[in-house]
């Protein structure tokens, strides 16, 4: 793991009428490191994935990518900058199929796609990375289905192969396990696992046994501010942490 | 060659039969039959143009129409100052009409949904007014188109059998052409924001840049098949980008099937038999007409294309 920081947030405010959603948040994310975020419900974490991806512009704050302030760029600018993201619900193009998903994936960071002419499923430039994103989730059996149909668990394997068709270097996951049952969310967590020092991860997730398992550090959310960030066992051991958020949950998760 | 599904064999019986649609009006000389089939082929292909953006980019624009008429006064306005040169013709009308779609374009794809469809029509109601009010040009009573375009020696639109074969090629190479752009990334990239435009948006894709090209696309192609329409009616007047002219197209292509390529050829094909068989019959033919699109639109989703089978995966 690298010490460089990849991405600088100071100081982020967003109100939603007159409700802080996010209230002052600051927090480094290092180069490699997958940075898990959690909190209750409510806590900002969506939020916060939608500021650092551009859906939302924050009302004040600054978020550094490399050195570059990118607080107020579009959405569509930052996957160019090596950016990628999943979403909490599954978010894929339903009526398209398993491979033309990813191709799409490929296609936006292979320059511009204002080519008219030549078919763009068979063009290999495009289909082979996309059938390599498939092979490392599992699921290139099924590139050639309708996406809407298949299964939760498949929607969320194709929703991760296409953040990893865009070769990415800092990738947003909105809770990769959401949803899952006990077998496919283990699969979810492996998967990720292999993917740990390829590239940085900010990882959203509710499922206390996938954080442990996948984070270098983590940082804690709490009515829209970072209560506290550190490693794993930092994080067990903080009292503040204990009282405002984990309670129970810390319990099992410890084991 | 691979066997021909019902899908297939319709769209081939339905080219063959428009091909040799002059050979069988030369024969019995029923010279309203090619009237007929010239007027079917440039609303096809007006019908084709809607679709790239309807049914391939969900951009339900409601005043397609106006293309059509920019189109014909792309015509009928050089030929009142003496201009009859056809590529001068066609040169305005796809310019023009790229412009007014690139320019309208940049409002209209800013909003969704039924705003699209009102600003849409608004835009086309504009130029609408602006040709009723503009007297030199006719203004309500329209324009006579006394001589057709000129395109050299080889090609004398004079001749109604020619006028006719260069609509139905115009529609061919159309055809190809947007089945081309439908396949390629671009067109990968406008149905994918048709799916799911945020998630484009987060895999790094300009949707409006994207959308207001295919947009100027479609606006263009309709803006040339409006100048085959021009030297068709040899008579052009506002009427013809009324918003009554865009609900037609509109239903023409749903008629035929959104999300097909062939399918707006066909759902201008029957919209325009339904409407010269019922007009024949009654003058009300529109209360049929118009419970008869009902139908279609509760019971055909997806129109005739749908009926054809299942359409095999991509």
């Amino acid at each position: 793991m690298g010490e460089s920081v990849i991405l600088g947030i100071k100081d982020l405010y967003k109100s939603f009428g007159g409700v802080a959603a996010i209230n002052g948040l600051t927090l480094d994310v290092l180069e490699r490191e997958v940075h898990a975020v959690i909190g209750p419900n409510g806590a900002g974490k969506t939020t916060l994935v939608s500021q650092l991806t551009g859906v939302v512009l924050p009302d004040a704050g600054q978020v550094v990518f490399r050195g570059r302030d990118i607080t107020r760029m579009p959405a569509y600018r930052r996957p160019h900058l090596g950016m990628a993201r999943s979403f909490q619900i599954t978010s894929i193009i339903h009526d398209m199929t398993v491979l033309e998903n990813v191709v799409l994936a490929v296609q936006a960071k292979a320059g511009h796609s204002y080519r008219f002419w030549e078919s763009a499923i068979v063009d290999d430039q495009l289909t082979e990375p996309a059938i390599r994103a498939l092979t490392q989730v599992g699921l290139e059996a099924e590139a050639m289905q309708i996406a809407g149909p298949l299964s939760h668990g498949e929607h969320r394997q194709l929703e991760l192969a296409m953040v990893l068709a865009t070769d990415p270097e800092l990738v947003f996951l909105d809770e990769p396990t959401a949803g899952m049952g006990r077998e496919d969310s283990t699969r979810m967590v492996s998967m990720l696992e292999s993917l740990k020092g390829s590239c940085t991860i900010i990882l959203v997730e509710h499922d206390m046994d996938a954080v442990f398992a996948l984070a270098d550090r983590i940082t804690v959310m709490v009515e829209g501010r970072a209560i506290a960030t550190g490693t794993p066992d930092v994080i067990r051991a903080d009292r503040l942490v204990r009282e405002a958020y984990l309670g129970e949950d810390m319990n099992t998760a410890v084991k | 060659m691979k066997s021909l599904t019902l899908r297939g064999w319709v769209t081939l019986v339905v080219l063959v039969a428009l091909a040799l649609l002059p050979v069988f009006v030369n024969m019995t000389g029923r010279e309203f039959y090619l009237v007929l089939a010239t007027r079917l082929v440039i609303l096809a292909i007006a019908a084709v143009s809607l679709n790239l953006i309807l049914g391939y980019g969900r951009m339900i624009s409601f005043g397609h129409a106006a293309y059509l008429g920019i189109g014909a006064y792309a015509v009928g306005i050089p030929a009142y100052y003496e201009i009859y040169n056809g590529f001068i013709h066609i040169g305005i009308a796809v310019v023009v009409s790229a412009a007014f779609a690139f320019l309208t374009g940049l409002v209209c794809l800013r909003t969704r949904g039924v705003n699209f469809i009102m600003i849409t029509m608004a835009f086309s109601m504009m130029v609408f007014f602006a040709f009723v009010s503009i007297e030199e040009y006719g203004g309500d009573d329209g324009l006579v188109i006394e001589v057709r375009s000129e395109f050299g020696r080889w090609v004398n639109l004079e001749n109604d059998t020619v006028l006719y074969y260069v609509c139905f090629v115009s529609l061919l190479g159309i055809l190809y052409l947007i089945r081309r752009i439908v396949h390629s990334r671009f067109g990968m990239v406008i149905q994918g924001a048709r799916g799911n435009e945020d998630r484009m948006q987060s895999l790094g894709f300009d949707t409006f840049r994207y959308r207001l090209v295919c947009y100027v696309i479609a606006g263009a192609l309709c803006g040339y098949a409006g100048a085959l329409l021009g030297n068709f009616t040899s008579f052009i007047s506002p009427e013809m980008m009324d918003w009554t002219r865009s609900g037609e197209l509109i239903f023409m292509v749903v008629l035929g099937g959104t999300s097909s390529l062939f399918g707006p050829v066909l759902g201008a094909g029957l919209f325009i038999l339904l409407e010269e068989i019922l007009s024949g019959f009654w003058l009300y033919w529109q209360l049929i007409f118009g419970i008869f699109l009902i139908l279609v639109v509760l019971f055909a989703k997806g129109g005739i294309d749908s009926w054809l089978g299942r359409r095999p995966e991509r």
